[in-house]
């Protein structure tokens, strides 16, 4: 009996406490301080502060050189050819996607004033056909060549200079992109008729192609000005130098009955089917 | 009766006195305040929030996104390991959509072959790299906290805390994650993380040709990407999924996945 009253001792500070209450402190706080302890001891610094992750982290993501310097960078020292680019079709290229990464390039050259490491001048064909060579599923407009159609046996820079490609015949409005309509209507009896007697194309869709389209003739009718037993156009007018009675006619009420007429004649290429 | 008062106090206050010990000991130390604001003054990520757009119908396929961040962020060489790849997409006429991506294509694309080119109605490629979701499937899923989401809403990956258990890959719906072969971490796009906190453009959008990738704030109404969601009708990838990615397409063809 007495040992078991012996606890009594420990309640010294917090008065008349039973054993029993004393003995569950005792464990509770004994478990609470241990996992405590574990929980510092496990638990990374940094760890929480910022979510359930190390914020370390965040400044280990952080702390690596760049090895592309920036295109701003590059005209600082190279201003004739940043100004020669500016204003070419390369205008949008950056340097150092043929030229390579250029930080340690431009970190030695502000250290020491003239740089060791120089960036790579690429002479190989393949660097311009990455961009350059035909590939169907690239944007319409984009110039493209065939590799062995273009002057197989020539370096590209020996006719293009790269900050100004400039190419020696610049294709015309249409034409630029749509090149094998441009060919075909070329040899065909409709090769005299401008685009834009059949199309209207506002000035939006050479900017954004593909979000605005040009018109299209829609009606027989609009065949039947030209081509309509009835009509008085003057093919001058079009910029045709042929007679009026040299444009074949037809009657549009009993020619191909309700069919359009471009469901038979390509109009690009009438005389073909 | 007054005893009995005492009792039910103490007992309230003991309890009382554990809860609190635990809420303190589960909330943590708090942020030391004058580093924190040491740092701001240079960067503060609270300023921020990045985005990237890209515009389907810019993309040329030349590949040179793929290199530069293979070199900017010292990728594996090997054909098996991207941050970002590119796709390339050909939908027939029976609308089926097959798509090659050779090497990611990192050394471009090769011509298609004559029986391939046959029957496609349309064909375009398509940048992918990490979506940095607001809503991140990786994060949930990482059962150390090895991943996470910024205040930027860039998310990262802790190399030193990783244990390599590549549940975050697996749970990717973008495929955007790999396992590092020297490391034995996961890896992935991080927006190019040491690029923008000082102050460029990720490797990407630094050496893309054509600006199909546009980088900046998702929030500032001067940013150029802020300019691109403003002129073009915006898609995200898999946006049944719900995990709001912060990368846009611009006209991006219903067929990608």
């Amino acid at each position: 009996m007495k040992l078991l009253r012996s606890p009594s001792r420990w309640d010294l500070s917090i008065g008349k406490w039973p054993d029993q209450v004393v003995r569950l402190v005792i464990i509770f706080g004994s478990g609470l301080i241990a996992a405590i302890a574990l929980r510092q001891h496990f638990i990374p610094e940094t760890f929480g502060e910022l979510g359930h992750f190390r914020s370390i982290a965040i400044e280990i993501n952080a702390d690596h050189d760049p090895k592309y310097a920036g295109q701003q960078t590059c005209g600082e020292c190279h201003e004739s050819q940043a100004e020669l680019k500016a204003s070419s079709y390369h205008r949008l290229l950056s340097c150092e996607n043929c030229h390579g990464p250029s930080a340690i390039h431009v970190a030695e050259a502000e250290a020491e004033g003239f740089p060791d490491t120089m960036p790579e001048l690429p002479r190989s064909k393949q660097v311009c056909l990455n961009c350059h060579s035909y590939l169907r599923s690239r944007p319409t407009g984009f110039p493209q060549i065939i590799e062995l159609m273009h002057n197989p046996a020539e370096p590209c820079i020996k006719c293009h200079d790269p900050h100004d490609p400039e190419p020696p015949e610049v294709p015309g409005a249409c034409s630029g992109c749509h090149g094998q309509i441009a060919r075909t209507k070329a040899i065909s009896h409709h090769s005299a008729l401008q685009c834009s007697t059949c199309h209207n194309a506002p000035v939006e869709h050479k900017q954004d192609p593909r979000s605005v389209a040009p018109s299209k003739p829609r009606e027989r009718a609009f065949c039947g000005q030209c081509h309509s037993k009835d009509s008085q156009i003057d093919p001058s007018t079009l910029g045709v130098d042929i007679e009026a009675k040299q444009i074949p006619h037809i009657d549009l009420n009993d020619h191909g009955n309700n069919y359009q007429c471009w469901q038979c004649h390509y109009p690009h290429f009438p005389e073909g089917h | 009766m007054a005893k009995n008062l005492k009792r039910r106090e103490f007992v309230r206050k003991c309890a009382e006195g554990t809860a609190t010990v635990l809420l303190l000991s589960t909330c943590g130390p708090l942020p030391s305040t004058a580093e924190a604001s040491e740092k701001s003054k240079a960067y503060s990520p609270k300023n921020h929030l990045y985005g990237m757009g890209i515009q389907v119908n810019k993309c040329i396929g030349c590949g040179s996104c793929v290199r530069a961040c293979k070199i900017e962020n010292d990728v594996p060489r090997e054909p098996y390991f991207f941050r970002t790849w590119v796709e390339r997409y050909l939908i027939d006429s029976d609308l089926e959509a097959h798509v090659d991506s050779p090497k990611g294509g990192y050394d471009s694309f090769p011509p298609l072959e004559e029986e391939e080119g046959g029957d496609i109605l349309r064909s375009f490629f398509v940048p992918k790299l990490c979506n940095h979701c607001d809503k991140p499937p990786c994060v949930q899923v990482c059962p150390v906290g090895a991943t996470f989401r910024t205040q930027e809403g860039v998310v990262l990956i802790d190399e030193g805390y990783c244990v390599g258990c590549r549940y975050c890959i697996q749970a990717c719906p973008y495929g955007a994650r790999y396992m590092h072969p020297e490391k034995h971490t996961a890896d992935k796009c991080t927006f190019c993380y040491h690029r923008i906190t000082k102050g460029l453009l990720p490797a990407c959008v630094e050496i893309c040709p054509t600006q199909a990738r546009v980088f900046g704030e998702l929030k500032s109404p001067n940013s150029p990407l802020h300019r691109m969601m403003r002129m073009t009708e915006l898609q995200v990838l898999k946006p049944a999924l719900n995990t709001e990615p912060k990368v846009l397409y611009s006209r991006l063809d219903g067929e990608v996945r």
